[in-house]
Formats: structure tokens, C-alpha cells, sequence
């Protein structure tokens, strides 16, 4: 089984990015499961949201304190929020930002300018999308066509081809490192 | 087809499969996603009904007592403060015998005031007459909506059932879910034909009217008989829907996991998941789930107990002034009844949304596996 957690402010999308990553994961013959960090939203303040993935049903029903793969769309939070709390041996973290963070030691970070791609290929900061690119150009969690699809699907028309631009090129960037 | 979706737009597609043609609904947190999807799906014609938007959820039970009462299928959702405000109305609907389901989506009860899952607002209406049958996922939440109104309608319950799912931890989780076709949910539950309860201007009666001593205490004495009869029929119905889409709970009243062993838990809804994780790691406990807590599975809970060295009882509820469960002294009584030398124990747990772990299920195992009588309330740490 897989976990990923996302770290993002309320309204920058961790919540949608979490489930479109669980649809993605099923369109690929997958079980999944997506859920937020339970809590009383509101806009700018630090949430979490999580998916599993795996090959059976998944029963387990606790919050995911183990993660296999950290995202955050979010760098100013690593300031105020442990974003490595748990992480796996092996664990890799993606951070949307144009420089790296000052870093604890013996952490695998890697970083894509998804704010600067969102504002050229979607007009507008939405990060979410564009940093589950950089997540499974990292990963291989799922497929590049499994994730456009499902992106297209959720939005259709000119939002859902702009999303999967910008999608294309974290997945890109991040690959060539 | 099975597809990922969240828990609350799942059960709201099962409610719009059972057509139901009177939906009153107040939205109260975590449930306000199931009135707002069915909101939805009436305004885009999805789903033929009547959507009344009333201003508390005292006036929600109260229209779908009348809606009910005029011999319409009647639907509603709440949570938490919103059924114990219905809590008048909600005693109403069973000593009238009308056929409601409602959802509820499980939250802790004020004060102080919290948002999160547990299941004290159920389990504050286990005598007041209606069914309560608890999900552990989403998919069963979907087709036990549609089982509910089967069982509810049949003539020998004509009884209200709350169907339960967990806050938060099922109605906001994406999951795969598969929802069934129309055509055959047609076919296994038909339109509601009400013979009982059917107020018509033309042919006037008058329904929970006033009753002197005597008559009321006979209609509470069948009220409870019936109440206890209709386990056949959730059972009976569970079968019938387990043929016609492959898909079963147990026995449709309990869940046996892996219960050959020397311990049991026994434990309702959602955290049945996390404990079954539990049980695959270890040779010596296995979990009986409850599904159908009212009728209260006596028989059943006998049978698949008494032989047990240590029965464990998780539950998400405090009874206060007793210092346990609610559930904790109704299965003492079923096994000092059945003769049983267990010993029981008891575990309050994922009180206000407390997060239970897999952790905390080895760890209570480990305290209570040679304890006898002892209640013990987890307090929120994933490790305790």
C-alpha cells in the first residue's frame, strides 16, 4: 500500500488533489481511498488531506501518520507546520517552490515552480493539479494519461486542457530534474 | 460500475434509486453534503421529488412524519443536534408506525460542541422504536439505503430505520462504490402501496392520537414485540438483496471476522476496518461486528460469544452515570443469559473524532486480554 499526504492552505486545492489522484489510481485497476484531515475549513489555513493506494479494498480507516510520499503546494508552511512528521524510509517529498528550503538532514526533496507554470498555463495560482504532475513524475504512482484523463473529466472543456498543460510540464520538469 | 466518489454523493445516488417523493432536509455538519447532492439532482431533474427546505431539524422529521403519514415515501438526513432536535418527532414516527429511513451521518453531541464522528447521537434514540442499522463502508451504506426502505415498507415491520455511517470517516472519504442500475432497484423494492397509514381527505382518521393507560401500554407492549420481530425481515430483505446484487454483510445482522478464536471484539460501523487489519497480524482475537443494533441481535450475539474467553466491547458512545458503553451491559446480558464464563471488557473510543488507530486496537488487546470488567476510555493518543 501507498500513502501520500498533501500539505496545503484552505482553498489551494489539497482536498481535490487528494481524490483526483484516488480516481486516477482506480481507472488504473487500483483500490483506492481519499480523505481531508478532518477539520473546520477555512480559507489560507494549513490542511491535509490523504491517499491510499493499493492492489486490495482498503479497510484501514486511520488517518495516514506513515506517509510513502509527502506533497506541498505550499512552501511557506514548512515554516509553520513539520511537513517530514513520519515520513517513510525511502520517502520522497515535492515542494512547490523556485528555491530549495532550508532542509533537515537525510531528506529526499524535490522541487518544480508549479505557481510560475499554473500562472502561465492556467492564468491563475492553482497549483494543485500541476504539483500531482510533479508527484507522479517523481513517483510513477500513476500513469501521466491516467491522471490527464481524470483531470479532463473532473474539468471539462478549456479548464480541464489548461490543468492538463500544466500538469504535463511539472511532470516533465521534475523528470529532467 | 463501480467508480471512486465520496461517501455522502454515494448515498445520495442510493436515495435517488429509491425514489423517494418527499425529502425534507435542514444541512447540519457531516451530513450536509447528502441534502445538497440530492438538492442538486432534483433541480436538474434527476430525481422526481419533493424537496422541502425547512428551517430546523424538528420541522424536517415533523414534514416527513406528514409526508409519510399521507402514504408517500419520506426521506431525510441529519446529524448529531439535528436528531436530538427531531428527538420528539423521532418516537412520533415509530409509534405511528410510518416506513421513514433516514440517513444518519454519526457525530458526538454538544457540550462542548464538536464536529467530528461518534455515535452518541444514535445511540441517545436506541428505544425510541426505530431500526439502526450501522455501515462499515460506503458501499454498504448505499445498499443498505436501499434495503431500508424494503425492510421499513414490509408489512410485518411498518417501522422507521436509521441507517448509520460514520462522520467524516465514510461520508467525506472517495472511495470505489458500485451503484446499482435503476432497473433493478425497481425491481426489488417496488413502489411504497401504504394499507395502514394513509391520510385522505375523503376517508378521514386521525393517527398517535390520545391513548388512556390501558391502550397505550398494549400498543408499546406490540411496539416492542414488533420491533423485535422485524430482525427476520432485515435479514430476510439483506439475502434477498445479497442474490440479486452479490453483495453481503455476514448475516445481514452480525459479521463474523476470523471469530474461531479465544478473543472477540465486538464493535458497530466504520472502525470495523481498521480492527480487521488488526486481526489479520494476530492468532488469537477475531471481530463480531454489529450491523443491526436495533433489534438488538440477542440470539446471534449468543451464539457467536458464549464460548468466548474475553469479549472486548469498542464502542463510540458514553453512557453517563453508568461509566461504561451503552453497548457494554446489553452483551453482559446476552451472556449471562447464555450461561457464558467470558470475560467481558469494555473500550470507549473515537469519542469526538479521535482518530482510532491501529496502534491503539494492539494495545487495548494487549492491556485487556487477561483483564476481567475493566472500562477503558482512549483519550486520543495514535499509540495509547
Amino acid at each position: 500500500m501507498k500513502e501520500i499526504r498533501f500539505h496545503g492552505r484552505g482553498g489551494q486545492g489539497a482536498v481535490t488533489a487528494a481524490e483526483v489522484l484516488a480516481v486516477a489510481a482506480f481507472k488504473e485497476g487500483k483500490y483506492s481511498q481519499a480523505f481531508p484531515f478532518f477539520g473546520v475549513e477555512r480559507r489560507g489555513a494549513p490542511v491535509m488531506a490523504f491517499t491510499r493506494i493499493d492492489d486490495e479494498f482498503i479497510r484501514l480507516r486511520e488517518q495516514v501518520y506513515k506517509p510513502n510520499y509527502i506533497v506541498v503546494l505550499d512552501p511557506t508552511l514548512m515554516e509553520v507546520v513539520n511537513v517530514f512528521e513520519g515520513m517513510r524510509e525511502g520517502g520522497v517529498v515535492v515542494v512547490n517552490t523556485a528555491q530549495m528550503p532550508d532542509l533537515p538532514e537525510g531528506v529526499d526533496v524535490r522541487i518544480v515552480d508549479a505557481t510560475k507554470i499554473a500562472l502561465e498555463e492556467i492564468g491563475k495560482p492553482f497549483v494543485n493539479t500541476p504539483m500531482l504532475g510533479a508527484l507522479i513524475g517523481v513517483t510513477g504512482l500513476v500513469n501521466i494519461d491516467s491522471l490527464v484523463s481524470t483531470i479532463k473529466e473532473r474539468y471539462p472543456g478549456e479548464v480541464g486542457e489548461k490543468n492538463a498543460r500544466a500538469i504535463k510540464r511539472t511532470y516533465e520538469e521534475i523528470k529532467e530534474g | 460500475m463501480k467508480t471512486v466518489m465520496e461517501g455522502s454523493n454515494a448515498v445520495a445516488h442510493a436515495i435517488r434509486l429509491c425514489k423517494p417523493e418527499v425529502m425534507a432536509m435542514f444541512p447540519i455538519t457531516p451530513s450536509t453534503h447528502i441534502p445538497e447532492n440530492l438538492a442538486q439532482m432534483v433541480a436538474d431533474g434527476d430525481l422526481d421529488a419533493k424537496l422541502i427546505t425547512v428551517e430546523s431539524e424538528f420541522s424536517a422529521m415533523s414534514a416527513t412524519v406528514g409526508a409519510s403519514a399521507t402514504g408517500v415515501r419520506a426521506f431525510t438526513a441529519t446529524s448529531s443536534q439535528g436528531l436530538a432536535l427531531m428527538h420528539e418527532v423521532v418516537y412520533a414516527a415509530a409509534g405511528m408506525r410510518l416506513p421513514i429511513v433516514t440517513t444518519i451521518v454519526n457525530r458526538a453531541l454538544s457540550a462542548p460542541i464538536n464536529i467530528w464522528n461518534d455515535q452518541q447521537d444514535t445511540i441517545s434514540e436506541r428505544d425510541s422504536g426505530w431500526l439502526q442499522i450501522y455501515c462499515e463502508t460506503n458501499q454498504e451504506a448505499v445498499d443498505t439505503m436501499i434495503q431500508a426502505y424494503k425492510i421499513a415498507e414490509d408489512k410485518r415491520v411498518l417501522l422507521p430505520v436509521f441507517v448509520c455511517m460514520d462522520g467524516f470517516i465514510l461520508s467525506h472519504t472517495y472511495e470505489p462504490v458500485d451503484i446499482p442500475e435503476q432497473k433493478d432497484v425497481d425491481e426489488f423494492l417496488p413502489p411504497y402501496k401504504p394499507e395502514h397509514a394513509f391520510l385522505d381527505p375523503d376517508k378521514p382518521m386521525t393517527m398517535g392520537p390520545f391513548a388512556y393507560p390501558k391502550p397505550y401500554a398494549a400498543m408499546r407492549k406490540e411496539l416492542s414485540k414488533d420491533v423485535m420481530k422485524a430482525k427476520a425481515v432485515v435479514k430476510e430483505v439483506h439475502d434477498e438483496f445479497a442474490k440479486k446484487f452479490g453483495r453481503s454483510y455476514g448475516n445481514g445482522i452480525i459479521e463474523e471476522y476470523k471469530n474461531d478464536r479465544p478473543i472477540a471484539i465486538v464493535a458497530m460501523g466504520s472502525v470495523c476496518g481498521t480492527i480487521k487489519e488488526v486481526v489479520d497480524k494476530r492468532d488469537d482475537v477475531g471481530l463480531v461486528r454489529v450491523r443491526c443494533y436495533r433489534p438488538f441481535p440477542k440470539e446471534e450475539l449468543a451464539k457467536a460469544l458464549k464460548d468466548k474467553e474475553n469479549v472486548i466491547v469498542f464502542e463510540k458512545n458514553v453512557a453517563l452515570g453508568l461509566n461504561s458503553g451503552a453497548m457494554y451491559p446489553e452483551i453482559k446480558d446476552v451472556l449471562y443469559s447464555a450461561g457464558s464464563k467470558a470475560r467481558v471488557n469494555n473500550v470507549i473510543g473515537g469519542i469526538g473524532g479521535i482518530d482510532v488507530t491501529k496502534e491503539n486496537v494492539e494495545n487495548f488487546i494487549e492491556r485487556l486480554k487477561d483483564k476481567e470488567g475493566v472500562v477503558e476510555f482512549l483519550g486520543g493518543d495514535p499509540n495509547e
